[in-house]
């Protein structure tokens, strides 16, 4: 991508009076010299593979190690017994949320958006907001040119890599990323994007990345559900005219200085935070049957 | 880095490095050594011993040298399907002198006998790089179709190879050498823009000096000449 910044794509945006995601589709397009047929047909086939991914859970199935599975359809079965009090939209957002994380923990074919880790913050918004207002899918393809160009631009002035920059860089990007497409959904224009998205990483800054036995397991499954939660309500804030104090790409600027700043045990060794507890030492010793 | 790079690829998980990443090692052993497997002997350093089980690094990479993609379901279930197609496979622990933390060294035999090691690291975000061929230094991440020439170490044998490539107007993309001693082992490692046709390959290993000569086509299997 030849953008720095969000405010760079939403200069353009506002010069040539196109909306978000058009800058970044013809970006694209003059990048990897393809037609916008071929651009377009590209991202809606990612969205078709999270979908089939979300349709293709397994509440059955449990990862190698035994430590996940079956919370998405706990979960699910808790919300049409009544028993949630989140709401059916959220609720349904922390199911797929699950389900896809899940999933991807039990070796299935999921779409790393930006991470494997964080593959179901993006899907549970999206998918749920899909079925929730009936949009069609070149809109949700839309919607997912304006995540892709945020994750773009977050990649390029910090990293989207536990191991790089813990899981502020993975679970805090992902959910940047939905906070706005889904703020593009809407009815928001290219500010209500960027505050989106800015109050969205804010929310998740100092995230450390400490899997239990290095496995993407715990907590990252789990935590897929607060990146896609804090997508919904960050969304929620900016159209309703709350800005972020602090510009968007100075957030992503504080999140690469914090991860520069986090001791390697933080950032995806499985040696710090929730993987040293005593619990989380036991769990890796019982696995390690290493080779 | 493009946009699909951040929304993509579609892969089978649990790990972008410890999962795909493994999968295009294994699929770029296969390539390498340009015949089904018959046999591997696969050895795991660092993070890809440590944790390779719960990521099912063992699995992507059986998987990758019967030449799954990285987004192919059977992947889980790669085991089986090395039964069902002949390839015969070990593993175990290794700590390998000054090696990324996710790396891998690979003894590779194919159907028709012919022999290849490899050592090679998954870097991250399902991005690899071959480190070793042979015991010799090398270092291609396989994105280009790759030529590596073993010869002696003598004078001539550079110019022969890019000589041949001139000849066949393929450009080089970027070019190394390495050898074990004065006059002992050298390798020849050369990226290029475009395929290099097989009879000038054949052509190579049958000159004086010239030990071996492997390469990696990027051309889909069943395409090769």
């Amino acid at each position: 991508m030849s953008f720095q910044s969000l405010k760079e794509i939403a200069a353009a945006a506002a010069a040539q009076k196109k909306p978000f995601f058009r800058i970044i589709l013809e970006d694209d397009m003059s990048e990897r010299m393809v037609s916008e047929e071929e651009s377009f047909e590209a991202m809606q086939a990612m969205y078709g593979t999270m979908r089939h991914a979300d349709e293709s859970y397994d509440g059955k199935m449990k990862s190698a190690s035994g430590l996940v599975g079956n919370d998405g359809q706990k979960l699910e079965e808790a919300l049409q017994a009544g028993k949630a009090i989140s709401g059916s939209f959220m609720g349904e957002v922390m199911v797929k949320a699950l389900k896809m994380g899940e999933s991807n923990a039990c070796m299935k074919r999921i779409v790393a958006a930006p991470t494997a880790g964080s593959c179901g913050v993006m899907p549970a918004v999206f998918l749920t907001y899909q079925k929730y207002f009936s949009v069609s899918d070149a809109k949700m393809t839309e919607a997912m040119f304006t995540a892709a160009g945020i994750g773009a631009v977050i990649a390029e002035r910090a990293f989207i890599a536990g191991a790089t920059g813990g899981c502020q860089a993975e679970i805090g990007s992902a959910s940047a990323m939905a906070a706005g497409g889904l703020a593009y959904l809407m009815g928001g224009g290219e500010q209500e994007i960027l505050h989106a998205s800015a109050i969205a990483l804010k929310s998740l800054l100092g995230l450390v990345c400490d899997p239990v036995a290095g496995l993407v397991e715990v907590p990252c499954v789990k935590r897929n559900v607060v990146g896609a939660v804090n997508a919904v309500t960050s969304a929620d804030m900016a159209l309703a005219g709350i800005v972020s104090r602090i510009p968007p790409d100075e957030v992503i600027d504080a999140m690469r200085a914090i991860g520069a700043s986090l001791p390697c045990s933080l950032k995806e060794t499985g040696e710090g935070g929730l993987a040293a507890t005593p619990t989380g030492v036991e769990i890796s010793r019982k696995l390690n049957s290493s080779f | 880095m493009n946009i699909f790079d951040i929304v993509g690829p579609v892969m089978v998980g649990p790990s972008s490095s410890h999962t795909a990443g493994a999968v295009r090692i294994g699929h770029i052993g296969r390539r390498l050594l340009n015949e089904p497997v018959a046999n591997a002997d696969i050895f795991l350093h660092g993070s890809f011993c440590a944790t390779g089980k719960g990521h099912g690094t063992d699995r992507a990479l059986i998987a990758g040298l019967l030449g799954m993609g990285t987004d192919d379901a059977r992947i889980p279930d790669s085991f089986a399907w090395a039964g069902k197609m002949g390839l015969e496979y070990s593993f175990a622990g290794i700590e390998l002198r000054d090696a990324h933390p996710n790396s891998v060294l690979m003894k590779l035999t194919g159907k028709k006998g012919r022999h290849l090691e490899i050592v090679a690291a998954s870097l991250g975000g399902g991005r690899i790089k071959v480190c070793e061929i042979d015991g010799l230094e090398a270092n291609f991440c396989g994105d280009y179709p790759t030529l590596i020439v073993r010869n002696q170490d003598q004078p001539g044998h550079v110019a022969e190879v890019t000589s041949m490539l001139a000849h066949k107007s393929v450009n080089i993309a970027t070019m190394q050498l390495y050898r074990d001693k004065r006059g002992g082992s050298a390798v020849l490692v050369v990226e290029c823009d475009k395929e290099v046709p097989r009879e000038s390959i054949k052509w190579l290993e049958k000159l004086e000096g010239i030990y071996k000569v492997t390469y990696l086509s990027l051309e889909k299997d069943g395409e090769k000449t």
